[in-house]
C-alpha cells in the first residue's frame, strides 16, 4: 500500500462549504484518522476535527467516509479504494460547526428528558444488590454504547424528516432500553416513549444496527422490546380496563 | 476594552473525567452551584480508556481481603514514599464509592452468588478490581455523567480553560475559549477544582489523547502552586507496538489478569528470570502455580507478569535491548494459550476481554483468540502532580483543589492499575465537597482585570503571527520525541541536562508558532495553546528526575540503578519562583503513624 492517496475532505461551516482535495502519504496499518492528523500537521493546520482515544472508545470521531458513517480511527485504510478520492464529511444528520466537526448539542439536551435510573430497594442489609450475570449482560450490551452518534446520524427520521422534536433516535431508545431492562430499575418509561420520544416513528429500517461500531443490535434487542412493552403497558385492554377502574377509585 | 461572556459559580470544576464528574456530583448535592468545563464534549474524557476495573475491598472474590491489605499493597506499590494518609483514605472509602455507583446504575460483571465480581492484577494481594469486561472506565463515566446531568450543574463543553485567576493569594476564577467560536469565556468562582488528568501527550508513545497536556499541572504551577513527584511517570508495559499508527494504544493488563502470558522471541517466560526482593514471597514459583492464581485458586500466588507495572515495564525494554524482541520492537503477549486449559477458550477470551478482541482485530489484523499479541511499554500515567492536603485535597493555593490524576500523593513512585478509578472517586468526592465548604465559608473574590487582558492577549498572539514558518505541531513532535528519548523509561544526568537546554531551545521555538485561519473551532491554534502547559511539565518532570538520584518505581536511572534509603524519606516539589524560574526542594515525607507502619510490617 506504501505511497500516496487523495483525500476528499469537506471544509466549511454553517453557513456553506465545498470539499478540497489533499494529497498525502499512506503506510501500512494507518487509519483515515491519521491522514487527516498528518494533513492538519502538514498541510491545514485550521482542519476542524474532533478525537480523542483513537481506539473506537470515546466515539468522538465519527464522520461519513465514501458515504458511509464511521468512526474514523476504526477505518482502516486497506479497507478502502485509494485509487480513487476519499471523501470524508462531516455527519449530516446534524448541523456543521467547522469541517468535521458539528453540532451534536441536541443529543445532549434529549438525554436530559428520559426518566433516569430508580433502584428497588437494596436486596441485603448492608445495602448492596445481586443480580445475575445474565441478566447483566442484557443490558451490558446496550451500555456498550459510546455515544458516536452515527445511529442518529443514519437514521431517516432524524435525518431525511428532521423530528428532532418528536423522536429521541436510536441512541436514545437504546439508553431507555437500558434502564428499562436494568435488572434493578422500577421506572415507568412506556408513556414517555410513546407520548414525547416518538418510538412510534421507528420503522425498524435497521439501518442504525448496521453503522453502530460496538455492534449492539440496536433493532432487535433493543427497539423492538421497547415496542412490544409499550403495546403491552398501553393497550392492552385488561391493563386498560384496570386502569380505568383504578382512576375512579382514586376520584372516590 | 473587550468583553468576555460571564459565569459565576461557587465551584468550578475544570475537567469532566471521572474525578471531575464525581467532584461536580458532590458538590452539587450539597447545594452550591457548580460549573462544570470540559475540553471535549461530556463523557469522552480519557476515563473512557480505562479498561481493567476499580480496585475496592468489597471481598466478594476473596474475603480474606480488607483495606489494611490494599493499603500495604498501595504503598509496597508506590515504593513508600506515598502520601500515606492518602493510601489510607483511599483504601478505606473506596468499596462505598463502588457500591454508591452501583446505586446510580452501573451494572458490573457478578459473582454466582449475584455480588459485584472482581479480578487480579498487578500488585494487589487479592481479586480485587470491579469491572465490566474490558470497558471499567467507559462504564464509570457514563454512570456518573448520567447522574449528573440529572443534578443542577452547568457543563460547558470543549471549552479550555487558558489562566487562573487571583485575587491576592486565593484563587478567583478561570479564564477559558470557547472551542466552536473561539471566544474567550470569564468564570468568577469562589473555589476551583482540577481534574485535567494527565500529561501523555509530553511522549511520543503514548496511550494519552491529545487532551492529556498536562493543563492542570500547569495551570496550578503558574497559580504558584506546588508540585510534587513529578520524576514519576509510569510506562504502562503493554501498549501495541504495530501497525505504527497505533503504537501507545493500550492493552489492558486485565490480559495478564486473565492469564495472559510475556514471551520474547525464544519463547520464553521472560518474567520468572527477574523477580524483586520486595515482591519475591507473593510471587509463583513455576508456570503452573501461575496459572492457578489467575484462575482463582486462593493457595496459589501471582505470575511475574502481574508484577508491578514500572517492573514489567523495564523488563521488556531489556529484553528488546537484548535482542530478543519480536519483530516490531516489542515482546509477545500470549492469552490465547489458555485454551489448552480452558474448555470453550476462545469464548472465554471473547467474553473477557471484549474490546482487546475488537481493537487487535480491527486495527492489526490479530485474532487474540489464536496468535499473540505484540506490545511495549508506552506512556500512561503521572503519579506526580498538584500537592494537596490528604483530607481536603486543597492545594497550597487557598481556594485551589486538585483530585484524580492531577493531584500527587496516593500512588508515590508507582501506580497499581485499578488504583486510578478508585482514586478518582474517592478523591473526586473529597474534593467537591471541600470546594463546596470552602465556597460557603469565604466570599466572593474579586476579579482583577489586568489580568483577563493579559491571558488574552498572550493567547492571540499566534494569530498576529498568522501562518508563520514554525507550525504548532511541529514543536509539538519535536518535544514528543526530545521527551522520550531523554526523560524516558531510562535516564541518565547527562540526557536530561542536555534534555533542559533542547527544552529552553523549544520555548523560544514555541514563542514563534503562527497560525492562520480564524478562531473558529481551529485546531492549529488550540494545540498552540497547549504547547506552554507541555514545556511547563516536561521541564518539572526533568528537573525532578535529576533531582532523584536513585531508581524507584517509574523513575529509573541508569547512573544509580539501585534504590536508595536516604531519598525514602521526602519528595520532591517544584515551584515557581518570583522571576518565573524553576525551583526545585526536597519536602520530607510525614510522619507515618505507628498503626499504619504496623499494618505494612505486617503485610510484608
Amino acid at each position: 500500500m506504501p505511497g500516496t492517496a487523495t483525500f476528499r475532505i469537506w471544509r466549511g461551516d454553517a453557513a456553506g462549504g465545498r470539499f478540497e482535495d489533499y494529497s498525502t502519504g499512506v503506510s501500512e496499518g494507518m487509519v483515515v484518522l491519521d491522514a487527516v492528523h498528518q494533513i492538519q500537521a502538514e498541510q491545514a493546520n485550521d482542519l476542524a476535527v474532533r478525537w480523542n482515544c483513537k481506539a473506537g472508545k470515546c466515539g468522538s470521531c465519527s464522520a461519513e467516509i465514501n458515504g458511509q458513517p464511521r468512526l474514523m480511527c476504526m477505518t482502516r485504510l486497506n479497507q478502502i479504494d485509494l485509487t480513487a478520492p476519499v471523501t470524508v464529511e462531516p455527519m449530516r444528520a446534524f448541523p456543521p460547526i467547522r469541517d468535521l466537526v458539528t453540532d451534536v448539542s441536541w443529543n445532549f439536551r434529549v438525554k436530559k428528558t428520559i426518566a433516569p435510573f430508580r433502584p428497588r430497594r437494596p436486596d441485603a442489609p448492608d445495602g448492596t444488590w445481586r443480580m445475575k450475570q445474565k441478566d447483566a449482560e442484557r443490558v451490558q450490551e446496550f451500555r456498550k454504547c459510546i455515544e458516536c452518534f452515527l445511529c442518529q446520524d443514519v437514521c431517516h427520521v432524524l435525518r431525511e424528516h428532521h423530528l428532532f422534536d418528536q423522536f429521541i433516535g436510536p441512541r436514545f431508545l437504546t439508553y431507555a432500553a437500558a434502564l428499562e431492562m436494568h435488572p434493578l430499575d422500577v421506572e415507568h418509561r412506556a408513556r414517555d416513549l410513546k407520548r414525547s420520544h416518538g418510538i412510534g416513528y421507528c420503522n425498524i429500517t435497521k439501518c442504525c444496527t448496521k453503522v453502530c461500531p460496538e455492534g449492539i443490535h440496536i433493532t432487535d434487542n433493543a427497539i423492538i422490546p421497547l415496542k412490544e412493552r409499550v403495546v403491552d403497558e398501553l393497550y392492552d385492554p385488561t391493563v386498560k380496563l384496570l386502569r380505568f377502574f383504578r382512576r375512579g377509585n382514586d376520584r372516590a | 476594552m473587550p468583553e468576555y461572556e460571564t459565569h459565576q459559580y461557587d465551584v468550578l470544576i475544570i475537567g469532566a473525567g471521572g474525578a471531575g464528574l464525581r467532584a461536580a456530583i458532590e458538590a452539587a448535592s450539597a447545594g452550591v452551584s457548580v460549573g462544570l468545563v470540559c475540553k471535549s464534549l461530556l463523557g469522552k474524557a480519557h476515563t473512557v480508556m480505562a479498561e481493567g476495573g476499580i480496585a475496592a475491598t468489597l471481598a466478594n472474590a476473596d474475603d480474606r481481603d480488607n483495606w489494611k491489605v490494599h493499603f500495604a499493597d498501595t504503598m509496597r506499590g508506590g515504593q513508600y514514599v506515598n502520601n500515606w494518609r492518602m493510601a489510607e483514605l483511599h483504601a478505606r472509602e473506596a468499596p462505598d464509592r463502588v457500591r454508591e455507583l452501583e446505586a446510580w446504575g452501573a451494572v458490573f460483571d457478578r459473582t454466582p452468588d449475584g455480588r459485584i465480581l472482581q479480578r487480579n492484577f498487578g500488585g494487589h494481594r487479592y481479586p480485587r478490581l470491579a469491572h465490566v469486561g474490558d470497558r471499567t472506565g467507559l462504564e464509570l463515566i457514563r454512570t456518573l455523567q448520567d447522574h449528573a446531568i440529572q443534578l443542577d450543574i452547568a457543563v460547558h463543553m470543549e471549552c479550555t480553560v487558558i489562566a487562573l485567576l487571583k485575587d491576592g493569594e486565593r484563587v478567583s476564577g478561570a479564564f477559558a475559549y470557547g472551542r466552536d467560536r473561539g471566544r474567550f469565556h470569564l468564570f468568577q468562582a469562589k473555589a476551583i477544582v482540577l481534574a485535567t488528568g494527565g500529561v501523555g501527550r509530553a511522549y511520543r508513545i503514548t496511550s494519552n489523547s491529545w487532551e492529556g497536556t498536562g493543563d492542570g499541572h500547569a495551570l496550578a504551577y503558574e497559580a504558584g502552586a506546588d508540585l510534587m513527584d513529578m520524576e514519576f511517570v509510569q510506562f504502562h508495559p503493554t501498549g501495541m507496538v504495530w501497525p505504527p499508527s497505533v503504537r501507545g494504544i493500550l492493552v489492558t493488563e486485565g490480559v495478564r489478569g486473565e492469564g495472559g502470558v510475556l514471551r520474547n522471541s525464544e519463547g520464553r517466560r521472560f518474567m520468572f528470570d527477574d523477580i524483586p526482593e520486595l515482591y519475591r514471597s507473593q510471587t509463583a514459583d513455576d508456570e503452573e502455580e501461575g496459572f492457578r492464581y489467575t484462575q482463582g485458586d486462593k493457595n496459589a500466588r501471582r505470575p511475574p507478569e502481574l508484577l508491578t507495572r514500572d517492573h514489567v515495564a523495564r523488563c521488556i525494554r531489556r529484553e528488546v535491548k537484548a535482542g530478543r524482541g519480536s519483530p516490531h520492537g516489542g515482546v509477545f503477549l500470549d492469552i490465547s494459550w489458555i485454551k489448552s486449559r480452558i474448555p470453550n477458550g476462545e469464548e472465554h477470551i471473547r467474553r473477557k476481554l471484549p474490546s482487546m478482541y475488537h481493537q487487535f482485530k480491527q486495527l492489526a489484523d490479530i485474532d487474540i483468540t489464536r496468535e499473540p499479541m505484540e506490545v511495549g511499554p508506552t506512556t500512561h500515567y503521572i503519579m506526580g502532580g498538584i500537592r494537596v492536603d490528604a483530607d481536603t485535597q486543597m492545594s497550597t493555593v487557598p481556594g485551589l483543589f486538585a483530585a484524580g490524576e492531577c493531584a500527587a500523593g496516593i500512588n508515590g513512585a508507582n501506580r497499581l492499575g485499578g488504583n486510578s478509578l478508585s482514586d478518582l472517586l474517592v478523591f473526586g468526592r473529597r474534593a467537591g465537597e471541600h470546594a463546596a465548604a470552602f465556597a460557603r465559608n469565604n466570599g466572593s473574590p474579586a476579579i482583577d482585570r489586568r489580568q483577563l487582558d493579559e491571558a488574552a492577549r498572550v493567547a492571540l498572539e499566534p494569530f498576529d503571527r498568522g501562518g508563520a514558518p514554525e507550525g504548532p505541531f511541529q514543536v509539538q513532535h519535536a518535544l514528543q520525541d526530545l521527551m522520550q528519548d531523554k526523560v524516558g523509561i531510562v535516564r541518565t544526568a547527562e540526557d536530561m541536562e542536555s534534555a533542559l537546554g533542547e527544552l529552553g531551545g523549544l520555548r523560544e521555538r514555541a514563542r514563534r508558532v503562527g497560525v492562520a485561519g480564524h478562531r473558529e473551532f481551529n485546531t492549529g491554534w488550540h494545540a498552540a495553546l497547549d504547547l506552554r502547559n507541555l514545556l511547563t511539565v516536561s521541564e518539572a518532570i526533568a528537573r525532578s528526575a535529576l533531582e532523584r538520584r536513585e531508581s524507584r518505581g517509574g523513575h529509573f536511572r541508569e547512573d544509580f540503578p539501585a534504590k536508595d534509603p536516604s531519598y525514602a524519606g521526602f519528595n520532591i516539589v517544584v515551584r515557581r519562583n518570583g522571576e518565573g524560574g524553576m525551583v526545585v526542594e526536597r519536602a520530607p515525607l510525614p510522619q507515618m503513624p505507628a498503626e499504619l507502619r504496623a499494618i505494612i510490617e505486617e503485610m510484608k
